[in-house]
């Protein structure tokens, strides 16, 4: 019999329907395939323990022929969603021991529908970070290697644990969030299928906060399928979010493999940057190719604000942040310094002891860009051109679809070799950062490889909750790309 | 610019003292403005906190629709445009009572825009005090520090909880003004239910700007006094900040722009800090908040609700009942004493119910230091009092002592007189047997009242007193007269 970790998570979800085999196995077999795996310190935290007992409540209730839509597949959990009487860290030591007694939304309802927590993924601390070296747990490896080379890389960020353990098989699927590309960047890097949905898609309450107004849970799969499958668990309206849309919540997996003929896919000559390698210039035009073969009518479309994104985000993402951490004070939770004499200095202490660089950068920035004298000059301006962007992608919509874009100006990348630049580690967010100002849905699917191994992404984003249409674009280019490479288990 | 009103005398001429106040209204709502946590008073420490209040990570605000409501109505009883379209920001700084980091405020757009309120002075004057706005905004907890040498503790049932604060335009010219503009703001929160007022709860509490300047002149600088808590010691704030500052202009000296603090045992006020360490709060708008977009029909509907207000009460009572400005003011100044008033003086002699209503039942529940709401004697039993006046049962005298026996005994007034006899006689033939008694008793002074009329009234007192204070009064003079010859 194959290991049910080689099953899609659509797979294992019918093997188990059907008694093909059980939900303890299936659990068993991811835990054993992290055990490992630790050389690439996916998890901070692993909840075996609680995933067996789950896992068996799931086969009671398979036995019986009851079970939600999700039941009994093992998920990884990034460790920004809260989880009930289970560590979450952020990835941070300010939050040191903190257990919340609730559980966020979005993960409250994977289990809702059967899914069983194999534990907490790594991640850039607080979410900050495009290649998950900003994290207190130190950085997680990308299963994947360039040919011929033992270099550790990155597996992107800042959901990096969620998409090397998709890659790596170590969960079924995962999820992760997505505020300036967090989840579509690691998807890109590690040949994995990442959905960031329309912001207001899926709650926030329970996630540890980034930056507002931008973040977005989504998961982290294997296929398309997978990913659909995981995003009608995870959506949904809540009232104890007020950014939540009441919406409906469509079967996304009814939309894989609907006709794409005479859809109009845009292309927008502005997403190119300097030094972006030949490869992902000739896979994009490959994309482009493939849509044309489905049947689908190509647009060539101009978005000239995408220059001014990046700045933008680099504007309101660290002003939200700046206002979203101060609550991390020593005072309620986590961490508090051991030495200080007055309130102030546990404030400082506290907060220069807990925080890591990067953080400490974006408040920073943050606290800059939103002071007296500068409010106007940096937030309020940022504020009109997002503004701007919006509009222009709403009118770019108007003529288009689906805009096809690459997901990532660059293969996966060595550990340390953007550490010392962080203007060069932010343009990894060049292609993706566009979807969180203007609360697009978009996805990155594995569409090759590079010439040294590496998988390589596209991009595709939608119209504000045109997920259906969303997913449907993803499954044809899934269908066309057939990238089935994954990478060399070398961990273990 | 308007004439100045109110001066005050320095060394070197005359000074106009210019208040603004920005008050602090807690709302009244079961729940917390952001959070489902309960908002009343008097919790044990950190009972009334949810995740939300305590800033727990993840925890999103989502707005409460009464408070909101409570806001509107508000805005409509300070006569004040309401804003349709209104933000909520976040305003930034460290502080252990504010667990977030940040009070969710409102900053440039707040639900309330510009009204106005009359404002009648204790010398019967009445001003129009102007609304700059109205916004809604969160509580912080409370620290305290007195309960251990080296620690402090935090009690967060307050965080969260809904305020509403009503800036004024700079439109009071002295103590007086602002006293009673902070008092008819009171009124009005309190009957439209948005407040209960309560100041030793912390309910209601103000920031009191002062400036002062020449008559005519531009605005001089202002300073802040936070946090002042009762109406005396709002006067004493207004009153020591404009002798300090014209003291210091005079002697050639300069106002700083700064916040001060109000010390109760001193009656003064002392810096707190200057402009120099002003915090810079960051305000932005709540990324975890939607605009509030306000349907303009719920507004109205709001407004049909309203309860009959203050000024629109005494103007009524004074057509309706003749009562004089001060009367009615003072009647319509408390919704529950006004309602008190209306149910006895209901198809009876208005002055007569005002009179009896504010001078012996206040004056009774004052020294017996009770509200309306305890007062032994009920609406109902007062009218029947006033009616026993009317139907000449019992005459004024009388209704005064019956009243004191209602009062301490808490008895419908017709049983008192019955089972006292306290009736009053009215028989003529009864009156003229005591009458003829005290006349053929005391022949000096009827001789006496042949010369000098105005000593009948010693007749009078003999006839009541004989009669136990029973006898009509009217009837006593009239066969006094005739039979006295006067």
């Amino acid at each position: 019999m194959t290991n049910p970790a080689d099953l899609t998570l659509a797979e294992l979800r019918d093997a188990l329907k059907d008694k093909k085999l059980s939900a303890l196995e299936a659990t068993d077999a991811y835990l054993a395939r992290i055990e490992k795996a630790g050389k690439l310190n996916a998890f901070i935290t692993v909840t075996a323990d609680r995933a067996r007992d789950a896992a068996r409540a799931c086969d009671a209730r398979l036995a019986k022929g009851e079970g939600g839509p999700l039941e009994g597949v093992p998920l990884g959990v990034k460790d920004l969603f809260c989880t009930e009487g289970v560590l979450t860290t952020a990835a941070s030591h300010i939050l040191d021991g903190f257990k919340p007694p609730y559980e966020s939304m979005v993960s409250g309802n994977l289990w809702r529908d059967g899914a069983v927590m194999l534990g907490k993924l790594n991640m850039d601390e607080f979410a900050m970070g495009s290649s998950n070296e900003t994290s207190f747990y130190g950085p997680v490896i990308n299963p994947w290697r360039r040919a011929g080379d033992e270099a550790a890389l990155t597996p992107g960020g800042s959901s990096g644990g969620s998409s090397a353990a998709t890659a790596a098989r170590l969960c079924a699927a995962t999820i992760g969030t997505d505020t300036g590309g967090s989840i579509r960047q690691p998807a890109a890097l590690t040949g994995t299928v990442g959905v960031k949905p329309t912001y207001g898609r899926c709650s926030r309450w329970g996630i540890v906060a980034f930056a507002s107004s931008l973040d977005q849970a989504g998961p982290i799969a294997r296929t398309s399928r997978d990913a659909a499958v995981m995003l009608r668990s995870m959506a949904g309206h809540d009232p104890k979010d007020s950014t939540s849309v009441d919406r409906p919540v469509p079967d996304y997996e009814a939309a894989l493999g609907r006709s794409v003929k005479g859809l109009r896919i845009g292309v927008p000559k502005e997403y190119r940057v300097d030094g972006m390698p030949a490869e992902i210039e000739t896979l994009w035009a490959d994309g482009v190719q493939w849509m044309k073969d489905a049947g689908c009518e190509i647009v060539d479309i101009s978005l000239p604000m995408t220059k001014y994104a990046l700045p933008v985000y680099y504007i309101v993402a660290p002003a939200e942040a700046s206002s979203n951490l101060a609550r991390y004070d020593g005072v309620k939770y986590g961490h508090r310094a051991k030495e200080f004499d007055d309130i102030l200095s546990m404030y400082e202490n506290t907060r220069a002891e807990g925080f890591g660089d990067e953080v400490k950068r974006r408040i920073l920035i943050g606290t800059y860009v939103l002071s007296a004298g500068y409010y106007d000059a940096y937030y309020l301006r940022a504020q009109k051109v997002r503004k701007k962007i919006f509009d222009e992608f709403a009118g770019a919509f108007e003529k288009v679809d689906l805009i096809l874009t690459p997901s990532a100006p660059s293969a996966a990348f060595a550990l340390g070799e953007k550490t010392a630049d962080p203007v060069q580690m932010y343009l990894n967010d060049v292609f993706t950062v566009t979807g969180n100002l203007a609360g697009l849905p978009g996805a990155s699917v594995p569409a090759g490889l590079d010439a040294q191994g590496l998988p390589l992404g596209l991009q595709l984003l939608a119209k504000p909750f045109d997920e259906e249409i969303l997913f449907k674009g993803m499954y044809a280019l899934e269908q066309a790309a057939g990238f089935t490479a994954r990478p060399d288990e070398w961990w273990g | 610019m308007n004439e100045p009103r109110k001066l005050l005398k320095g060394e070197t001429g005359d000074w106009e003292v210019v208040v603004g106040l920005e008050v602090h209204a807690q709302v009244t709502s079961v729940a917390k403005l952001f959070s489902g946590a309960g908002a009343t008073y008097g919790a044990g420490p950190n009972e009334n906190v949810s995740l939300v209040d305590a800033a727990m990570p993840g925890m999103l605000p989502v707005i409460n629709k009464y408070c909101v409501e409570q806001a509107i109505r508000t805005g409509l009883g300070l006569n004040a445009r309401i804003n349709l379209w209104s933000r909520f920001d976040r305003k930034n700084y460290f502080y252990p009572d504010l667990p977030q980091g940040y009070q969710i405020s409102q900053y440039k757009d707040p639900i309330v825009g510009e009204g106005s309120i009359e404002v009648e002075t204790e010398d019967g004057e009445t001003i129009t005090v102007g609304v700059e706005r109205l916004h809604l905004e969160q509580d912080a907890g409370k620290s305290i520090h007195d309960l251990a040498p080296r620690e402090s503790y935090v009690d967060l049932n307050r965080s969260g909880v809904a305020l509403m604060e009503i800036v004024s335009k700079p439109d009071m010219r002295s103590a007086d003004e602002g006293a009673a503009y902070f008092s008819k703001l009171r009124t009005i929160v309190r009957y439209l239910g948005t407040c209960d007022g309560n100041m030793e709860e912390g309910s209601m509490r103000a920031d009191v700007n002062v400036s002062v300047r020449r008559p005519g002149e531009e605005l001089g600088t202002r300073t802040e006094t936070k946090n002042v808590n009762s109406i005396r010691a709002l006067r004493q704030v207004i009153d020591y900040e404009a002798r300090r500052q014209i003291e210091v202009i005079e002697s050639g000296g300069t106002i700083d722009q700064e916040t001060r603090l109000f010390d109760v045992k001193t009656g003064e006020t002392r810096t707190m800090r200057s402009k120099e360490d002003a915090h810079d709060y960051r305000y932005f708008p709540d990324p975890d908040l939607l605009p509030l977009e306000i349907d303009p029909a719920w507004v109205e509907e709001i407004r049909a609700s309203l309860p009959e207000l203050p000024d629109a009460k005494k103007h009524r009572f004074m057509k309706d009942y003749g009562l004089s400005a001060y009367d009615a003011a003072v009647l319509a100044a408390d919704k529950e004493k006004a309602a008190f008033f209306e149910a006895v003086a209901k198809g009876r002699d208005g002055k007569l119910a005002s009179n009896w209503v504010t001078t012996e039942l206040f004056g009774a529940l004052n020294k017996a230091e009770k509200d309306i709401a305890d007062s032994p004697v009920s609406a109902k039993q007062l009218g029947e009092l006033i009616d026993l006046i009317a139907d000449q049962t019992i005459s004024g005298r009388i209704a005064k002592d019956v009243f004191a026996i209602m009062f301490d005994t808490g008895e419908d007034p017709g049983k008192i007189v019955e089972e006292k006899g306290l009736k009053q006689v009215t028989d003529a033939g009864a009156i003229e047997k005591v009458v003829d008694d005290i006349i053929a008793a005391n022949p000096k002074q009827v001789e006496q009242v042949k010369e000098k009329p105005k000593t009948m009234g010693w007749f009078v007192g003999q006839v009541m007193k004989a009669t136990g204070g029973k006898a009509n009064p009217q009837a006593v003079n009239e066969i006094l007269k005739k039979k006295l010859g006067v």
